[in-house]
C-alpha cells in the first residue's frame, strides 16, 4: 500500500533537506537524478552564470536565482542564518519596499517561493513568459540592495522559530533525524540543521544577517536558471541589462571540509513522547564531487551507489519492500536514500518503522542481511534492467515539469558539478555492472562507517486540566 | 527538439491567456481537443491528446472513496490499496515488476470522494502494452487473498497509531468529526483503531464488487496517443468490469447549529488551530464567488490578509491560510495555523476577528481587483503539464462539471462582483456557528 506509511519516514528526510519560505505542498517534491539536453549558457562579465532551457509546450516560464550558500556554509553559533536571510529577502529594498515583491508578482499572475538547503539558497517565480523581465529586474534589485531593517528581522525570526517548531520540534521523526545527523558527522558541516538550532535563532542578530548578505550575495556567487517559453538570447539580454551592472565581490575562500575518519559504529537513542519507534541507519558515502576532488574515489563508484539505491528502494518491486515488507513482514515501511549531488560527502540512509511488535534491533539485523546479500552476490541482471528502465523512462517524464528541470540544472551548477553532468547520467548508470554494485556495497557498508539512531517512544503524557482530560470536550474553553 | 511540435497543451493555454485579455470570447479549439464518450458498458471517458513527449497518463476514478465506507472507516482505502497486492494469480511482486520493468509508474489513492488507480507510461508499443495489461489485471481481477489482507490491515493500523503522535493529524481528525457529525465525511479515510477491528475481507470483496464497476468509473487519458488507441484502451480497461450501477447520492451535509470549541490537550510546543464549517461543493453556483472572495482573505499566500495580520505584522505563525475545498457534497471551509502554545488565545482571537470582518464586509474593491488579476493571470500555470491537465480532467469528469469548465473558468471569475461575494459569504458562512479545534498544551508551556 503506497499511500499511508511511506510518508512517515521519508517525509522526515525530504522535508529536512529543503526549507521553503512559504508552505506550498505542490512544490515539496525533491529533485532526483535524470537528464535532458538543450541547456544554453552564458556568463556575464561580473561572473554571474545564466542557464536557459527552452521549452515551448506552454506560454509560461520558471525563473530561479541560485546562490552558493546554505546550511553547510555556516559555522557553530550562527546556524540557520542562511535560511533566515532567505526569509528577509522578501522584506524589501529602497526601490521595492517590504511586501512589494510579492504583490507585483501576484498582480502579474505569478507564483513565487524560495528555498534553502544545505548547499544552496534559491528564489523562484513561475509566471507567463512575457512577464519574465519583471522577475529579473526585482531579483537583481534584491541581490545587492536589500534593506535588512532590524524591526522586520525581529518579527521574521519569530516566524522562523514557529517554522522550526512546526517542522522539527513537534515531529518526533524529524527531531530524531536532526540528532542522527548531529551524531553521524564529526566535523562535516552537514552535522548542523539547515533551519538552525533554536539556541542560535534565539541569539541571532540583524548584524549576523547583514554580514552574511554582504559576504555571499553577489553576481559572481549566483546562477540564473530559466526554463520555459522564452528565447535564450532574450534571457541573456535581460540578464545583461539588469544583473550586468552589479559588481562582483571578493568571495571567501571555501575550505574543503572533508569529514574526518570514523572509528566504529556510532549509536544514539532519542527518547521522545511518540507512538511509533523508528530506525535510521546511515553509512558514510562519497558523492560525485568527491570523485572530482579525491583520488581514492572513482566516478563509477558514485553511479554504482546510485544503482544500488535503485535496487534497494526503486519502487515496489525493489528489494527492501519485497523482502522486508512483503517477505519477512518485519517492517511497516522501509526506505533507502542517497544523494550523489551534494557538495560534501554524505550518508546512504536507511529508515524503517517496525511491523507488529518486532524490535528495532531485529530491523537493523534484517537491513544488514539485505546489505550482506549484495556484498556476497552481485545482483541479477533483471534487477539492474529494471533500474535502468526506470531511469530512461524518468528522463521522459521529468520533461513534463519545467520546475523540476530547472531544479536539476540549478543544483548541479551550484554544487560545482556543472549542468552538463545531467547529460551523462543515463550513460553512466547504464555502464554500471553487477560486480561494481557489489564492490561499493563491500567498500562503504562497513560497521566502521555506520551510525544508528533510534526513536524510542516515551508515553505522550496528557496534562490534566479541569476542562480537558485528553478527550475532545465540546464547549470547553482554552487558556488559563 | 521540444519546440518542433506545438502541442495541444500550448494551443489551449495560448487561448486561455488571450481570454484573460479579451474576456468572454472563446475559440472552439480546446472544446474540440477534449473529447468525451462512454464505453460500451457505461464508463465515462475523457481524452486529451498532448503531443511532444512520448508518454501517456491513464487514470481511472471511481465514486468509491471513504464516503462509501458505510460505517467501516478505512474500507475504501484498504480495498483500493489491495488491488496491487495480488491479481489474476500474479503476486504483488510480479505486478510491481510488470510496471517497473518498462519504467511505468503505477499510482493509487483513496480520498473521501474518489478512489483512484492510474499509470504513467512511455508510449513505445511494447512498453505501453505491458503497462496497460498489468493495470487491467489488477483493476479487474484482484485476488484479495487473506495473507495480503492481514498484512496491509496491520500496516494501516500502524498509520492510525502514527496519527496520534502528530498534533496536526489529531486536529484534522477532530475538525472533520466536529463539522460533519454523522455524515460519512466525518470519518478519516485511513480508518480508526475501532473500525479497523471490524474491517473484514468479506467487506472488501463486497465493496469492490459494488463500486469498482463500469458505470461508476471515469477514465482520463492525457498524452501522446491517437484517439482510436485511447478508445481501445478505455474499452479494454472496462470490458472485464461488470456494468453495475452508479451508487446512490451521498447524504446532504447538515449545517452546524451551534458554535463548537474543542480543545485537545497535547504536549506540543505549538498549538494547532483550525476554524471552519461545511463550505461548498463542486457545481455550486456560489463557488466562484466564494473561491474568489477567499483568495485575498487566506488563499493567496503572502498577499493575503491572514498572512499579513498573523505572520507579517506579528510573527505569530509560519503557515496561516484559509480555503474552500469543494467536494461532491459540501467540503470544508477551513482556516488553519500553528503557533507557540502561549500565544494561542491571541491567535484564535485574531483569526475570529478577521473572519467576522471578512464575512461582513468581503474583500475591498482593490483586493477583488488584485485577486482577479492573480487568478486570471496565473491560470495558465495550472495547466502547463500533462499531470496538471490530468488532475483537472479527472475533476471535471468525476464531478460532472461542464465540458467547457476550463475554457469558461476565466470568464466565470471575471463575472464575479464584490456584491456577489458579500452576498455569498453572508449566506454561506456563519461566524456564530463555527467549529474551532485547538490541539496543544494549555498550561505551563511558554515556548522558548
Amino acid at each position: 500500500m503506497r499511500i499511508y506509511i511511506s510518508l512517515i519516514v521519508i517525509a522526515t528526510i525530504v522535508l529536512g533537506a529543503v526549507l521553503f519560505i512559504f508552505k506550498d505542498e505542490t512544490l515539496q517534491k525533491s529533485a532526483s537524478n535524470q537528464t535532458s539536453t538543450g541547456v544554453q549558457s552564458y556568463q556575464l562579465s561580473n561572473g554571474m552564470k545564466i542557464l536557459v532551457l527552452e521549452n515551448h509546450r506552454a506560454p509560461v516560464v520558471v525563473s530561479q536565482v541560485w546562490y552558493k550558500v546554505g546550511g553547510s556554509y555556516e559555522h557553530d553559533g550562527i546556524t540557520g542564518v542562511s535560511h533566515v536571510l532567505e526569509h528577509m529577502m522578501f522584506k524589501g529594498t529602497p526601490r521595492h519596499p517590504s511586501g512589494e515583491f510579492s504583490e507585483i508578482i501576484a498582480a502579474n499572475g505569478g507564483k513565487e517561493n524560495a528555498f534553502t538547503s544545505k548547499d544552496y539558497t534559491a528564489y523562484f517565480q513561475r509566471i507567463s513568459s512575457d512577464k519574465l523581465p519583471i522577475c529579473i529586474e526585482m531579483e537583481a534589485d534584491r541581490m545587492v540592495n536589500l534593506s535588512l531593517e532590524e524591526d522586520e528581522f525581529i518579527k521574521e525570526v519569530e516566524v522562523v522559530k514557529e517554522e522550526r517548531r512546526l517542522r522539527t520540534d513537534d515531529k518526533p521523526t524529524s527531531l530524531t533525524f536532526e540528532r542522527f545527523n548531529a551524531a553521524a558527522y564529526a566535523n562535516s558541516p552537514y552535522r548542523r540543521p539547515i533551519i538552525g538550532w533554536m539556541e542560535d535563532l534565539d541569539s541571532m542578530s540583524i548584524d549576523d544577517l547583514r554580514h552574511w548578505y554582504r559576504t555571499w550575495y553577489a553576481p559572481n556567487n549566483a546562477t540564473l536558471v530559466v526554463v520555459g517559453d522564452v528565447s535564450a538570447d532574450d534571457v541573456f539580454s535581460l540578464a545583461k541589462q539588469y544583473f550586468g551592472p552589479l559588481s562582483a565581490v571578493e568571495l571567501p575562500a571555501t575550505k574543503p571540509r572533508y569529514e574526518a575518519e570514523q572509528y566504529g559504529t556510532q549509536r544514539i537513542s532519542v527518547q521522545l513522547p511518540a507512538k511509533i519507534p523508528t530506525l535510521i541507519m546511515g553509512y558514510k558515502t562519497p558523492v560525485l564531487k568527491s570523485a572530482v576532488s579525491e583520488k581514492s574515489v572513482e566516478k563509477w563508484e558514485v553511479y554504482a551507489l546510485e544503482v544500488l539505491s535503485g535496487l534497494l528502494d526503486g519502487g515496489e518491486s525493489a528489494r527492501l519492500t519485497r523482502n522486508l515488507v512483503r517477505g519477512k513482514q518485519l517492517v511497516t515501511s522501509v526506505g533507502a536514500s542517497y544523494n550523489p549531488y551534494a557538495l560534501h560527502e554524505g550518508l546512504f540512509v536507511f529508515s524503517a518503522i517496525p511491523a507488529g511488535d518486532h524490535a528495532i534491533d531485529v530491523l537493523e539485523f534484517a537491513i544488514k542481511e539485505e546489505i550482506k546479500a549484495i556484498q556476497d552476490n552481485p545482483p541479477a541482471q533483471d534487477e539492474l534492467d529494471r533500474v535502468i528502465a526506470q531511469v530512461v523512462a524518468g528522463n521522459v517524464y521529468e520533461q513534463d515539469s519545467s520546475f523540476y528541470q530547472a531544479m536539476q540544472i540549478g543544483i548541479l551548477e551550484t554544487v560545482g558539478l556543472g549542468w552538463q553532468t545531467k547529460d551523462e547520467y543515463i550513460e553512466q548508470v547504464k555502464a554500471v555492472t553487477a560486480e561494481q554494485v557489489q564492490q561499493v556495497a563491500i567498500k562503504y557498508f562497513t560497521a566502521k562507517n555506520l551510525t544508528v539512531a533510534v526513536l524510542d517512544p516515551l508515553p505522550i503524557e496528557q496534562k490534566k486540566t479541569p476542562a480537558s482530560s485528553g478527550k475532545p470536550v465540546a464547549g470547553g474553553r482554552h487558556g488559563q | 527538439m521540444v519546440n518542433k511540435k506545438i502541442s495541444i497543451v500550448r494551443k489551449l493555454l495560448a487561448l486561455l491567456v488571450a481570454t484573460g485579455l479579451f474576456s468572454g470570447s472563446f475559440s472552439v479549439y480546446a472544446i474540440t481537443d477534449i473529447q468525451t464518450w462512454q464505453t460500451g458498458n457505461g464508463a465515462k471517458v475523457l481524452y486529451l491528446p498532448s503531443t511532444g513527449l512520448p508518454m501517456v497518463d491513464i487514470r481511472i476514478v471511481f465514486d468509491a472513496g471513504s464516503a462509501r465506507d458505510n460505517g467501516i472507516s478505512g474500507l475504501a482505502a484498504l480495498t483500493n490499496g489491495l488491488l496491487a497486492e495480488g491479481a489474476g494469480g500474479k503476486t504483488a511482486q510480479q505486478l510491481a515488476e510488470g510496471f517497473e520493468s518498462v519504467g511505468a509508474q503505477f499510482s493509487n489513492d483513496s480520498l473521501r470522494d474518489m478512489a483512484i488507480v492510474g499509470v504513467r507510461t512511455l508510449t513505445d508499443k511494447d512498453y505501453l502494452q505491458t503497462a496497460v495489461d498489468t493495470l487491467i489485471t489488477l483493476l479487474t481481477q484482484p485476488d484479495f487473498n487473506q495473507k495480503e489482507y492481514e498484512r496491509e490491515l496491520a500496516r494501516m493500523k500502524v498509520s492510525v497509531t502514527a496519527r496520534k503522535q502528530s498534533p496536526s493529524s489529531i486536529a484534522e481528525e477532530a475538525f472533520y468529526k466536529a463539522i460533519y457529525g454523522d455524515h460519512p465525511y466525518a470519518q478519516p479515510s485511513g480508518g480508526t483503531e475501532e473500525s479497523l477491528k471490524r474491517l473484514g475481507l468479506d467487506d472488501i470483496k463486497a465493496f469492490y464488487k459494488q463500486y469498482y464497476v463500469a458505470k461508476n468509473a471515469v477514465i482520463i487519458i492525457v498524452g501522446d496517443m491517437e484517439q482510436p488507441r485511447a478508445a481501445e484502451i478505455a474499452n479494454k480497461l472496462t470490458a472485464s468490469l461488470p456494468a453495475g450501477e452508479k451508487p446512490l447520492p451521498l447524504p446532504k451535509v447538515k449545517p452546524l447549529s451551534d458554535e463548537k470549541i474543542i480543545h485537545i490537550e497535547y504536549p506540543s510546543k505549538q498549538s494547532h488551530i483550525y476554524v471552519g464549517q461545511p463550505g461548498t461543493w463542486r457545481g455550486d453556483k456560489d463557488y466562484f464567488a466564494l473561491y474568489l472572495g477567499n483568495h485575498s482573505f487566506g488563499g493567496s499566500g503572502f498577499t493575503s490578509r491572514l498572512v499579513d495580520t498573523i505572520r507579517e505584522q506579528r510573527g505569530l505563525a509560519y503557515s496561516v491560510y484559509s480555503y474552500f475545498s469543494p467536494m461532491r457534497e459540501a467540503g470544508p471551509f477551513k482556516m488553519g495555523m500553528q503557533t507557540r502554545a502561549d500565544q494561542t488565545d491571541e491567535a484564535v482571537s485574531l483569526l475570529k476577528t478577521e473572519l467576522v470582518k471578512f464575512i461582513n464586509q468581503g474583500p475591498t474593491e482593490q483586493e477583488l481587483k488584485d485577486s482577479v488579476d492573480n487568478v486570471v493571470g496565473s491560470f495558465p500555470l495550472n495547466l502547463d503539464s500533462n499531470s496538471k491537465l490530468l488532475g483537472y480532467f479527472a475533476m471535471i469528469g468525476f464531478y460532472d462539471l461542464p465540458k467547457d469548465y476550463l475554457q469558461t473558468f476565466v470568464a466565470n471569475i471575471e463575472a464575479v462582483s464584490r456584491d456577489d461575494i458579500k452576498d455569498a459569504l453572508k449566506r454561506r458562512l456563519h461566524a456564530d456557528k463555527m467549529v474551532t479545534v485547538i490541539v496543544g498544551s494549555s498550561i505551563g508551556n511558554s515556548g522558548e
